[in-house]
């Protein structure tokens, strides 16, 4: 069970989840939180309401969001084919991901945002502050603690769907987990993978509580 | 003190909503602030004191009239000159709305750097700031490690740091204990005296606009009922809502109000001399004295007893008739409150 040639492969099983992991999250972050951001600046309560800009992402969001991702996987298949020139394999797994994700994270940072009290808001404006300061100097630092904490939810979802996506092509744990578990029959295998897959789940998230804690200022 | 005018609103409504749901908060406000002085704006919750603040820097737009702040009107200008006119128009809270991830000094420091000025010039000014509200030692302390006085002074340097002409505050001192509040209060007070600003104060408490306002509009039910000096107001309420404030912190209860009631008015000269007693005397009669509150205001000693007369309308007449021959005012309570 310790062949180097099995440890061989789980370790590259590791590195490739953690890579489509935190790429697939930082491309959702890099869409999501502009959507976020915007979500709640547009909203009729917002600092700067854009019903019809409102309204579109809305829908948009909760479409996206309402495809359950292995459809979303097929349904995005040329896209993928476009982007990366495959649709099998670990980077082949980002595209979608990115798409199922980014909604999510935009939905996670509305969260966030809208914690923010409003009479800071009002502070700021008071200052005359503009509607792009009060996003970057007030929305944000302020909501820190809850994008952190957000952040860590979003990476292990997306952790565990780049697990999913083993199913259809995807590489890492996932992959390994249906590949020998399912296919072959090799349930130690596939216990192997999920232990690995709950652990590194269980560090992101200690390390996202970690920070969560660090960056909050509310506290003592 | 100067006569010029500083904040000046004329004919303001402010209608929420429209159609059948709209509520109209403010109607046809007039109203004129002098520059150096302390303005309080006094009202019941609700009557419509926090949406005519909000009008004074445009947070809230008004539906109709014109605000004119400092020569400029704000409904005049585009949006960065309105930006830019906010930043001569400082704003403090009831809940000091303090950037809870930032430290004292980099609060204070927030209005400066967005409006461009450099790092460091700005924390020379926060560290200024911080000496004038006498909090050197607490500038890397966050908010919640302050106590809410503590906090308050915090966001009157924060509103200070860009040298406006003019600080309004919300209720600044609500959520504040009474020691801390006549701490913020002679703060206020002082910053008014020093440095020349304008502040108008928005509250709910007439404890607070006796202690450093020297003007006062009474706002109810969404219309300016009553605007003077604050002594005058004090010694001669004309409105029923000017007597509600008035007598609002338990000083007077409903019931004691009864038929035959006169308020006899010190307005600074007869404090001394016994008055009610001599009267007494001369006419034969007791009366019920039923309240009494003297208090200095701007350094003068001013108050007021309410008495009731006896039941005989003889001897009644008899002691107005001795109050007016010794010159002493005083009005007959005809109103419930």
């Amino acid at each position: 069970m310790f062949d180097p040639q099995i440890v061989k492969l789980f370790g590259e099983g590791i590195l490739e989840t953690l890579y489509m992991t935190f790429v697939s999250t930082a491309l959702s972050y890099l869409l999501g939180l502009p959507i976020g951001v915007l979500l709640t600046t547009s909203a009729p309560d917002g600092i700067s309401p854009r019903p019809v800009l409102y309204r579109t992402l809305d829908i948009v969001v909760n479409i996206l969001r309402s495809v359950p991702f292995l459809i979303l996987m097929v349904c995005v298949l040329g896209l993928t084919r476009f982007l990366v020139g495959t649709t099998i394999g670990s980077t082949a797994v980002i595209p979608p991901l990115v798409i199922a994700a980014a909604p999510y994270v935009g939905r996670m940072v509305e969260g966030s945002l809208k914690e923010v009290d409003h009479g800071v808001i009002e502070a700021a404006q008071s200052m005359g502050a503009t509607v792009f300061q009060i996003i970057t100097r007030v929305l944000l630092p302020e909501s820190t603690p809850s994008l952190l904490n957000g952040a860590a939810i979003v990476t292990t979802t997306i952790l565990s769907y780049s697990a999913m996506a083993g199913a259809l092509g995807g590489g890492g744990l996932g992959a390994i987990a249906i590949n020998y578990g399912y296919h072959r029959f090799q349930a130690d295998m596939m216990w192997i993978a999920v232990v690995l897959l709950v652990l590194l789940v269980q560090l992101i998230q200690l390390i996202g509580d970690r920070l969560v804690v660090r960056s909050d200022k509310r506290r003592r | 003190m100067e006569e010029r005018e500083m904040i000046a609103i004329r004919g303001l409504t402010k209608t929420f909503g429209a159609g059948a749901g709209a509520v109209t908060a403010l109607r046809d406000i007039d109203l004129s602030i002098r520059a150096g002085e302390i303005f309080g704006i006094i009202g019941l919750s609700g009557a419509g004191k926090s949406t005519l603040v909000r009008c004074m820097n445009y947070l809230e737009h008004p539906t109709e009239g014109s605000v004119t702040v400092d020569g400029k009107k704000l409904g005049a200008l585009n949006r960065k000159e309105l930006l830019n006119a906010r930043r001569g128009i400082g704003m403090i809270f009831q809940q000091f709305n303090l950037l809870m991830q930032k430290t004292a000094l980099e609060n204070i420091c927030f209005p400066l750097e967005i409006a461009g000025v450099s790092k460091k010039d700005a924390i020379d000014r926060a560290r200024e700031l911080l000496k004038l509200v006498e909090l050197e030692d607490r500038e890397k302390a966050y908010p919640a490690q302050l106590s809410g006085g503590q906090k308050q002074r915090i966001a009157i340097a924060r509103a200070l740091a860009p040298k406006p002409k003019v600080l309004l505050c919300d209720e600044a001192t609500s959520a504040l204990d009474p020691t801390t509040t006549r701490s913020i209060l002679s703060l206020l007070k002082e910053i008014n005296r020093t440095l020349g600003i304008t502040i108008v104060v928005i509250t709910h408490e007439m404890s607070v606009i006796e202690e450093i306002c020297d003007r006062v509009a009474i706002i109810d039910h969404s219309r300016i009922a009553e605007v003077g000096d604050v002594s005058d107001i004090f010694m001669n309420p004309k409105t029923d809502i000017a007597r509600k404030l008035l007598y609002a912190s338990g000083r007077l209860g409903e019931e004691v109000l009864g038929e035959r009631c006169l308020r006899i008015i010190f307005d600074g000269t007869q404090t001394s001399s016994p008055v009610i007693c001599d009267m007494v005397l001369e006419c034969g009669a007791p009366v019920n004295i039923l309240f009494a509150d003297t208090k200095t205001i701007e350094g003068k000693m001013h108050g007021y007893t309410l008495i009731q007369l006896p039941e005989n309308r003889e001897i009644g007449d008899k002691m107005k008739k001795y109050l007016d021959l010794h010159g002493v005012q005083y009005l007959e309570e005809a109103y419930h409150v």
